[in-house]
This record gives structure tokens, sequence and C-alpha cells, in this order.
């Protein structure tokens, strides 16, 4: 990976970690970050709004009915996990396998995860018809003397996204603590000295402390790393577990996985190419990683085809009625167009990336990218909706359609996400600090 | 005044990394080393010996797991058994799920707790910060500092190593 570090030859410690540091202390707010900030937090305040109308309300101001009980709360759910996977993907399994290339992108991906698993985690609770009582959920002595029901998917689900948000949050946490020193020991001004030095915990990079930290993090990139596979593969099992048509297969936890890795590699360049452009981080974020980042995504897509391929196949070889007449509903029926729209932005467009002057354009992979987001999106949409709307009895069949207050809630957690990420880039270093200094002494080395 | 210790500032890694062996070999036994990465071979050489971090994540994760599993066991077994689609109370396979994230839940934060409370951490002040030089520790420069040792010999012993700068470092 020698040629990913060789821009770095120009660099040494000190102007490697100035020129990240001073993104967050001596950089002042652009205007098109000032814009985009306004723009997200308007975005928010909306989010805000449409989640206290909802609890006011009920979740009767969505579009769900009986039988569609499902909506964008559950799909959106499923596409936000999902995004989180390839931050952790990157920051986890890519450092224990020794790839140094991911240095310069792991900091920002795995705030990535954080926000999109913060924000996954908000959608279930939205959807209870009586939210205040999500704490159920968790085992706590109370004195109903009840316990949660262990052999219920949905119990299964509150343990492996707190897990993951938890330990995603203690790995990114523990990584930045070193680079929180550099800002405090470089900080211009007495308010960030304290805000900057309460966050560094007194970390003073002692021989012994960075010991028992690379110990840790390392062991923390292991515990990540099945992670990455359990946690969608628990969400798969919501639906897997149940009798419903389109949702009851056994491919589902691969499959699931597969799209999430492929969804997160979407959002991971969407946010890498506006990060490098304004703020001129090529010689960190170079061609390389994003045509890495590109490969993964013609690979994970490849995955998720198969996986629609098998379970239309599935269905068919299974002669069950039911199965059959949902594919075929899935194809031709209310919903198909969202069927079409989905193999077109996931399976067809990517195709796009077995060029190499694609992989090496970073417009084209920003419009690629995008492209696959959209898709995913729709992807756990009809997941969601279109099976539950095409059951066993046709006296049950209904269509659910979103309204103003679904897409309102979905858009405004993109702009909720949007609001988190510019604040992030803005007051924490979006690259790793130390590991980058790293980089510049094996580059010095060879 | 009384003294934390002795430090000198450095250029390199490499350097940092002679100083701290020169210095252990010649008998200084309370060595501690700055640097702004971690620096391989650099812990064994002011003398670390024993790593407690993996032992304390073996031991979140055994009772993250086994504690888990058993909270379950109790609940369905014991305390509230309930027939969910006829399956045996004790239907461990569904078990299995929320043992597996609380083994990794607890394992990782015994790991970040252990991590903080063996570095002792979190703390705010220490006298290394009282060198004003010391800002550099996070950026581009390599400290050594002796410590419990006589004052001069110190000085004397560190001027041979040839750093930037050699300062005390007050209490």
């Amino acid at each position: 990976m020698a040629d990913v570090a060789a821009p770095l030859r120009r660099w040494s410690y000190a102007s490697v970690s100035d020129k990240i540091a001073d993104i967050v202390l001596a950089r002042r707010a652009s205007w098109p970050w000032v814009v985009a900030f306004l723009i997200s937090m308007i975005g928010t305040v909306a989010f805000v709004g449409a989640i206290g109308w909802l609890f006011l309300r009920g979740i009767g101001i969505w579009g769900v009915n009986i039988p569609t009980a499902w909506g964008f709360a559950i799909a959106n759910f499923v596409w936000w996990i999902g995004i989180g996977h390839a931050g952790t993907f990157i920051s986890a399994i890519l450092l224990l396998l020794r790839q140094t290339w991911r240095t310069s992108i792991n900091r920002f991906a795995e705030a990535m995860t954080l926000f999109a698993a913060g924000i996954a985690g908000i959608f279930p609770i939205l959807h209870l018809g009586r939210p205040w009582f999500f704490y159920w959920l968790v085992p706590y002595p109370n004195v109903m003397e009840l316990w949660p029901q262990w052999r219920s998917a949905l119990v299964w689900d509150i343990f492996a996204i707190s897990t993951y948000l938890i330990v995603s949050l203690l790995f990114w946490y523990i990584g930045l603590v070193p680079d929180l020193a550099t800002l405090r020991d470089r900080a211009g001004t007495r308010a960030r000295q304290v805000v900057y030095g309460l966050l560094a915990l007194g970390w003073r990079g002692e021989a012994r402390h960075w010991a028992r930290f690379e110990t840790v993090y390392l062991l923390l990139a292991g515990l990540a790393t099945p992670l990455v596979v359990s946690v969608h593969s628990v969400v798969s099992l919501d639906f897997a577990i149940a009798i419903v048509p389109g949702y009851h297969s056994t491919v589902f936890p691969p499959y699931f996985v597969a799209g999430a890795l492929f969804s997160g590699f979407a959002m991971v360049l969407t946010l890498a190419i506006p990060l490098r452009h304004f703020f001129r981080l090529h010689d960190f974020i170079t061609d390389r990683h994003l045509e890495n980042a590109a490969k993964i995504l013609l690979a994970c897509g490849w995955i998720v085809a198969y996986g629609y391929f098998i379970e239309t196949f599935t269905a068919f070889y299974s002669g069950d009625e039911f199965e059959i007449a949902m594919v075929k509903d899935r194809l031709l029926g209310f919903y198909g167009p969202v069927y079409w729209t989905v193999l077109a932005c996931n399976i067809v467009v990517p195709q796009i990336l077995w060029w190499r002057a694609a992989r090496r354009s970073a417009w084209t992979l920003l419009a690629v990218s995008l492209v696959v987001n959209l898709g995913m999106w729709l992807e756990r949409v009809m997941i969601v909706v279109q099976s539950m709307h095409h059951d066993f009895m046709p006296s049950a069949w209904g269509n659910f359609i979103p309204t103003v207050w679904d897409w309102i809630t979905f858009f405004g957690s993109i702009a909720f996400f949007a609001f988190l990420f510019l604040l992030f880039v803005r007051a924490l270093p979006a690259i790793s600090i130390f590991e980058m200094r790293e980089l510049v002494l094996e580059e010095k080395k060879s | 005044m009384s003294l934390y210790g002795v430090m000198a500032e450095f250029g390199g890694a490499e350097a940092l990394l002679a100083a701290a062996r020169e210095a252990h070999e010649s008998g200084y036994g309370d060595i501690e080393a700055y640097s702004p990465f971690p620096i391989e071979g650099l812990p064994e050489a002011t003398g670390f010996r024993r790593n407690w971090i993996p032992a304390i994540v073996l031991a979140g994760g055994l009772a993250g797991g086994i504690g888990g599993y058993l909270m379950q066991w109790y609940s369905a077994v014991l305390s509230y058994p309930i027939n969910s689609g006829g399956k045996p109370p004790h239907s461990w396979p569904e078990f299995i799920p929320v043992t597996f994230e609380l083994t990794v839940l607890v394992a990782a934060i015994a790991g970040v707790v252990g991590m903080l409370a063996l570095n002792g951490l979190p703390r705010l002040y220490h006298p290394v910060f009282n060198v004003r030089e010391f800002d550099l520790a996070s950026r581009n420069r390599f400290f050594l500092c002796l410590r419990h040792a006589d004052a001069q010999c110190a000085r004397d012993f560190l001027r041979g190593l040839e750093p930037l700068g050699i300062w005390d470092v007050p209490v």
C-alpha cells in the first residue's frame, strides 16, 4: 500500500498535526459550510417538530395501517443502522488486517457509524404506539415482576443496537483521546484549552499508557468485528423470524449484512468526497482510497444482487403459493416500480465501477454513491412495506401510502445526520492525527 | 524546590528509544518516556513488564457472557416461565443473541475502564505539564523524564545523550 502513503513524503510530524488540527482550531467557517449548516439545522428543527407532533397525536399521522403496520419508521431504522456498518468495517476489520490506508478515513467513518446508529435507534422508539414505555424491553427490577421475552427478536434487537452504539462510541472516543490532547496543547484560547483538556482526560502520551492504549484499541477492534456481521443479522431476524411471505427467509442475515456494507460504503464516499474537496485533504484521502471503497462497493453490490436473485428463485422453488403470489406482486403489483428502481440503482448503475476511469473520478463516484444510497433506502422500504401489504388473505391486503409526516421524518433524519456531521468536522479532528504521524514515520523509514 | 524529575527533549522516535534504553542500562529505575504516537519497544525500554489489559477484557467478556446467560435462564425458567410457541422454558438457542451481545458489551467496557484506571486517567493535572515545551509532546517532540534520581547526575547523564534541551520538572 506504499503508493497510498506516498503523498505523505512531503509531510512531517509537525505539519501533519498542524494541518489536521487547524481545520478545527484556526480555519474560519467557509460559506459552503455555513450554508450547509443552516439548511441542516432547519431540517433538524423540522425533524424534532415532526417527532413532537407524533408524540402528541400518535402514529396515525403516518401512512401505516393494518395490514401495513410497519412503514417508513422501520425502513429508515434498517437503512440507517446499515449505513453504520461500513464505519465499523473500516475501523475494525481493516485495522486487524493491517490495511494502513484506512488510517485517514477511519475517524470520520466511525463518526458516521455513531451518528447513523444513533439516528437508527430513534426510529423503533418512534414507531411504538406508547413510546414512553420503550424501556420495558430492558431487564430491570420492576414492581410488575416482569421480564423481557428472551425468545423475541425485538428484545435481541435492543441488545444488539445498544451494544453496537456503546461499543462504537467507546472505540471512537478512545481513538480520539490522543488527538484531543493535541488540540488541547495547540488551542489558542482558554475556553478551548479547558474543553479539549477535559475531553482529553489528561492524556500525556507516556510509553506505558500508549502500550495499554494500543492493546485496548486492538481488542476493541476485535470485539467490534463480529458486530459488523451480528448487528444487521439480528435486525434481519426481526423479519426472518416472522411467517409473513417476503420476510420468512433464511437468506436474510447475509443479505442484510451485504446490503448494510453496500449502503455504508456508498455513504462513506458521499461524505469523503466533499470532505476532502472542501478541506483540501487530497494528500490524506487519496484517489486510491476512493478507488478501494469503490471496489468494495462493487463487490457488495453483487452479493446484494445475489440476494435479490435467490429470494425470487426460492419463492418459486418452494412452490409455496403465498410466496409466489408475493413475488409476483413485488414485480408487477402496486409497488412494482419501486422494485425495478431498486434493481436499476443497486445492480445496473454500480456496474460503471468496472471501469478504472469511473473509479478514479471523484464526481462519478459521488453520483454513484448517491444513487446507491437511494436504491438501498428503496430496498428497505420495499422489504418492509411490500411484503406486509400482500400477505395471505386477499381480504387483508392493503396499501401503505406515505403521508407528509412520513416524508418530513425521513428527510429530517437525513438533515439531522448532516447537522451532526457538519458539527463534527468543525469541532473534532476528522482524521486521526497520531496515526498519521505513525504513517509519516513509516514513510520516512522506507 | 523539590523536583518531580529531570526531563530531556528529543527530535525523533529513534533518539528517544535509544535514550530510554541507555538510561535503563545505566541503572535509572524510574523512567518515563513521552511521545506523540506509540513507538515499538519503548514501553519495554522504560521497564513496562506486564500488560493486564487482555486479561481484563477476557474477564469482562466471561462475566458478561456467563452473567447474561444466567440472567436469561433465571428469568425464563425460575422467575417468570411462560409458554411461547410450545418451546421449553430453557430454550437455549434463543438465549444466544443476548448472551453474545452482553459478552461483547461488558468486555469492551471492561477494557476501556481498565485501560483508563491502570493509566491513572482521567488526571487533568500532572507535573510534566509544568514544562512549557511539553506542549509539543502531542505534536512532534519526544521527551524522556528521569525520576527519583540525583538531579545533578541525571542532568549530566541526559546532556551526554545530546538532547534538544533539558528541564527540571517541578512538583
